[in-house]
């Protein structure tokens, strides 16, 4: 527990590896994470004094981390070998439905129980992190994007200069791969 | 008739934008028969709140201090 009493470098230092974990999870790349994740720090010192209650000082934080991000992800632009991870997805996602637009027999989703249970279970995010790393690049920075840094579609389509229309289907294909893995990798 | 695949595509839109009043009956109905589809529209709304629960993100919840 932080109390008052603790110096805004010991603050900071608590929440550091929060940050990097969640800068390498959206920047897929250790040095990027640390860099923005240092850039990020540098400004919350120069303006920890204007913050009092602990929870509203990490919110802010996270705040300012995913502006850099989003900064970083601008600059590094578009898609990089957009096609080349794009295919390897399609056929991978072809394997999930018969022909006739039914469920395979073996990739039928099953229950996972009670959401609220499942969000508390430390088992769950240790899978869903491996699954997201599993991911093709293009198709977990969007999913990223738009379920950990909370971006509407708009935004994500304005930084990475896609269309709309093509957000839904990476988020669609990202999602029906994500809750395949997780069922794999968490409940066998 | 609506199939699973499809299904899914209009699962996934909801988490995205507000569905048509035709895409909202369509999925209903089509729920309402696959338990399967139940499970997966179920999960993709658990991967929609990770953003207010994943570890790292750490929104306030009840230590709330403000």
């Amino acid at each position: 527990m932080i109390t008052a009493t603790h110096s805004p470098d010991e603050h900071i230092a608590a929440l550091r590896p929060k940050l990097v974990a969640f800068a390498r999870l959206q920047l897929r790349d250790n040095a990027a994470a640390e860099d923005t994740v240092q850039d990020t720090l540098i400004t919350a010192l120069e303006k920890h004094d204007t913050f009092g209650g602990r929870s509203a000082f990490e919110t802010w934080v996270f705040g300012i981390l995913k502006n850099k991000i989003l900064e970083r992800l601008r600059q590094q632009g578009r898609f990089v070998a957009w096609q080349s991870d794009e295919q390897s997805d399609d056929d991978a996602l072809e394997n999930l439905f018969q022909d006739n637009g039914r469920w395979q027999a073996t990739k039928r989703p099953v229950p996972w129980g009670d959401p609220d249970q499942v969000l508390e279970n430390t088992a769950f995010w240790k899978v869903l992190d491996a699954c997201l790393v599993a991911l093709p690049e293009n198709t977990a920075r969007v999913f990223t994007m738009r379920e950990l840094m909370e971006l509407s579609t708009p935004e994500i389509c304005n930084v990475l200069d896609i269309s709309e229309s093509n957000c839904w289907v990476i988020l669609h294909r990202a999602r029906l791969k994500l809750r395949d893995c997780i069922e794999k990798g968490w409940l066998t | 008739m609506l199939m699973c695949r499809e299904a899914t595509r209009l699962m996934s839109l909801k988490q995205d934008r507000v569905l048509t009043l035709r895409e909202k009956t369509a999925l209903r109905f089509h729920l309402s028969m696959c338990g399967a589809c139940r499970a997966c529209a179920r999960q993709f709304d658990l991967l929609h709140a990770i953003g207010e629960h994943h570890p790292a993100a750490l929104k306030p919840s009840s230590t709330q201090d403000d």
